[in-house]
C-alpha cells in the first residue's frame, strides 16, 4: 500500500473519531442546522474542483470542474447561509421578551 | 523554487489552520447559545481554504474559476433562502450538488492520469465514483420525493431487490475490471452510468415516512465519497472535512433507525408501507368520539398541562404559526404548554424543531421524547397535530404491528388526548392507530390549521365572555 494512504488513512479514522464525539453531543433540538453546517463544510471538495479547473487540461476535465466548483460552492454559500438563518430562530423563552 | 516550495507551506498551513476551525465549527453547534459561532468559525476556515487554493501555482487559467463561483454563489444564494418547510428537499438537493461535484473530480482525475495510474490508485477512483455518482441520482430522487414532484409512496415491484442488487454488482464488476486494467478507458463511462442507475433504484422504492433515514444516510454516503475523494487526491482537507460529514449522517441514521427500531437494511430494502393489509380489519363497530372546535377549546382552557405532539402533517398543512398562537394564548392563561418532539416526526432529523422555532415557539418549551415521555401521566391534554405512527401505541402491545417495538410517545397515559386529522383514513403507510378508539381520546376533524385557528377563535370567545362577567 503506498505511504500516503497510509497517512491519509491515520487522517480519516481521527477525524471520523473526532466527528463521532462532536456530533454525539449535538441536541437533536440541532439536528436539521447540523446537517446543513456539515453540508457546507463538505463543500470544501470546492478546493480540488477549482485546481481541476484552473489546470486546464483538456477542455473535458476543465468542464467538470468548472461544473463542480459551480455545485460546491452553491452548497457552501447556501448552506451556511441557511444554517445561520435557522440558527437565529432558536431563542428561549426569556430572550424573547 | 525555493519560492514555490515556501509558498507550498503557506497554502498548506491555511488548510491546517483550516481543519481546526472545521472541528471548532462543529464544537460549537454543540449547543444553541454558542451555535452561531459555529457557522462564523466554518464561514472563516472555508473562506480560508478557497482563498488559499487560488493561488496555488498549478492554476493556470482563472477564467472558469471566477465564472463558476458567481455562479454557485447565484445558485447558493437563493437555496439559502428557502422556507423552513422546503429544508428537507433542500438538504436533499445540496446532498446531490456535493455527491456529483465528488464524483466529477474523481471522473476528471481518472481522465488527466488514465495512463499512468496505479492498480490501488483506480481501486480509490472507481470506489469514489461510484459512491458519489449513486449518491447523487438517488439524492435527487429523495429530492423529488419530498417536492412532491415524485409521488411520496414507495414504488416497488416484484424481485425489485434482485434487480437492483444485480445492478450494483455490475457496477462493481466494472470497477474491478478497470482495477485489472486501468487503461480501458472504454469501461469508465460504462461503469459511472450503472452508478447513476443504481442510485435512482435505491431510493425510488423508499417511502415519504422513512424520509429521514433515507436523507441522513445520502448525508453519510455525500460526506464519504468526499473523504474518499481527498485519498484520492492525497488532501488531508478532504479528508477531514469527509470524515466529519460522513461520521455526522451515520450517527444520525443510527439515531433515525433506532428511533422507528429497524435496521439500515430494512430501511434499504423494506418498501416500509407496503406489507400491512391485515391490521385494519375489525375496526368497523368500534366506537370514535369527536368534538367540535369549541369543545376542544374549553377543555384546553380548563388544562393545566398541555403537551402538543407535531407531526408531518403539521408542516403539511402549515400550521405552525398557528400553533404557536395558540401556545401564546394558552401560555397568557397560564397553561403550561410543551411540544413533544420524536425524533422521527417529519421528514428529516430535527425537522420540527427547525419549524417550531421558525414560528417563534422558545425552544426550551420543545422536549425530547425522552425527556418528556414519563411526564404524560400528569398531562391534562395531548394535542396531535398531524402525527400518527409517533403516537401508536399498539407498537407497544401488538405483535402483530408492523410498527411493534418502535419506541412512541406515551399519549395515552394523558387525562385527554386531542388528535387533530382529517379523516378517519389511515394514510398511506395504513397502520390502523388504536389510539382513537380510546375512551380518552376525541378526535378533531378538519384540516390542521383551519383547526387550531378555529380553536384560538374560540378560545379568544371565551375570554371575552368572562371579561364581561
Amino acid at each position: 500500500m503506498p505511504a500516503d494512504f497510509i497517512s491519509n488513512l491515520y487522517v480519516f479514522i481521527l477525524a471520523g473519531f473526532v466527528g463521532f464525539e462532536l456530533i454525539k453531543r449535538v441536541s437533536p433540538l440541532l439536528h436539521t442546522p447540523l446537517m446543513s453546517l456539515t453540508n457546507a463544510l463538505d463543500a470544501i471538495v470546492v478546493v480540488a474542483a477549482i485546481i481541476i479547473a484552473g489546470r486546464h487540461e483538456t477542455p473535458l476535465t476543465t468542464a467538470l470542474g468548472a461544473i463542480a466548483v459551480a455545485a460546491s460552492f452553491s452548497n457552501m454559500v447556501g448552506g451556511f447561509l441557511i444554517t445561520d438563518r435557522m440558527l437565529r430562530m432558536f431563542k428561549t423563552g426569556r430572550a424573547k421578551k | 523554487m525555493t519560492n514555490s516550495f515556501a509558498l507550498q507551506q503557506y497554502l498548506d498551513f491555511a488548510y491546517i489552520v483550516a481543519v481546526v476551525l472545521f472541528i471548532l465549527s462543529l464544537k460549537w453547534l454543540s449547543s444553541p447559545r454558542t451555535a452561531r459561532w459555529g457557522v462564523i468559525g466554518g464561514e472563516i476556515g472555508a473562506a480560508l481554504a478557497v482563498g488559499a487554493t487560488l493561488y496555488n501555482p498549478e492554476l493556470v487559467q482563472y477564467k472558469w474559476i471566477v465564472i463558476c463561483l458567481i455562479i454557485g454563489a447565484g445558485v447558493g444564494i437563493p437555496l439559502g433562502m428557502v422556507k423552513m418547510t422546503a429544508v428537507p428537499q433542500r438538504t436533499a438537493l445540496s446532498h446531490a450538488f456535493g455527491a456529483a461535484s465528488a464524483a466529477m473530480i474523481g471522473i476528471a482525475e481518472y481522465y488527466v492520469n488514465t495512463a499512468q495510474l496505479t492498480r490501488f490508485e483506480m481501486g480509490e477512483i472507481a470506489l469514489e465514483v461510484i459512491i458519489g455518482s449513486l449518491t447523487f441520482t438517488g439524492s435527487l430522487i429523495a429530492a423529488g420525493k419530498l417536492q412532491e414532484i415524485l409521488p411520496q409512496r414507495p414504488i416497488v415491484y416484484r424481485g425489485q431487490n434482485i434487480v437492483s442488487l444485480s445492478i450494483l454488482a455490475a457496477a462493481l464488476v466494472l470497477a474491478i475490471a478497470l482495477v485489472a486494467n486501468p487503461a480501458q478507458a472504454a469501461l469508465f463511462p460504462a461503469m459511472v452510468g450503472i452508478a447513476l442507475i443504481f442510485g435512482i433504484m435505491l431510493v425510488t422504492p423508499i417511502g415519504g415516512a422513512d424520509m429521514p433515514t433515507v436523507i441522513s444516510l445520502l448525508n453519510s454516503y455525500a460526506g464519504f465519497s468526499a473523504a474518499l475523494l481527498g485519498f484520492v487526491l492525497n488532501s488531508k482537507v478532504l479528508v477531514v472535512a469527509g470524515a466529519l460529514d460522513g461520521s455526522s449522517g451515520f450517527i444520525l441514521s443510527v439515531i433515525m433507525c433506532k428511533a422507528m427500531n429497524r435496521s439500515f437494511t430494512n430501511v434499504m430494502f423494506g418498501a416500509f408501507g407496503q406489507v400491512q393489509a391485515g391490521g385494519a380489519k375489525e375496526k368497523e363497530d368500534r366506537v370514535v368520539r369527536s368534538a367540535t372546535a369549541e369543545e376542544a377549546a374549553s377543555i384546553l382552557e380548563a388544562a393545566s398541562r398541555v403537551v402538543v405532539v407535531p407531526g408531518y402533517g403539521m408542516a403539511v398543512a402549515q400550521a405552525q404559526h398557528k400553533v404557536r398562537e395558540l401556545y401564546d394564548t394558552l401560555t397568557k392563561r397560564g397553561v403550561d404548554v410543551q411540544f413533544a418532539i420524536h425524533p422521527v416526526a417529519g421528514r428529516m432529523p430535527g425537522h420540527m424543531n427547525v419549524l417550531l422555532a421558525e414560528a417563534d415557539v422558545p425552544y426550551d418549551h420543545l422536549k425530547e421524547m425522552d425527556e418528556i415521555n414519563g411526564d404524560f401521566p400528569q398531562v391534562d391534554v395531548a394535542l396531535i397535530i398531524g402525527a400518527n405512527d409517533v403516537t401508536n401505541p399498539a407498537a407497544k402491545t401488538d405483535k402483530s404491528s408492523p410498527i411493534y417495538g418502535m419506541p412512541v410517545l406515551d399519549v395515552e397515559k394523558s387525562h385527554t388526548v386531542m388528535v387533530i386529522k382529517r379523516s378517519m383514513n389511515p394514510g398511506f403507510a395504513g397502520i390502523d392507530n388504536p389510539l382513537y378508539y380510546m375512551d380518552n381520546t376525541l378526535m378533531l376533524f378538519g384540516d390542521a390549521k383551519a383547526f387550531v385557528s378555529n380553536i384560538v377563535k374560540e378560545l379568544g370567545a371565551v375570554k371575552e365572555v368572562g371579561a364581561s362577567h
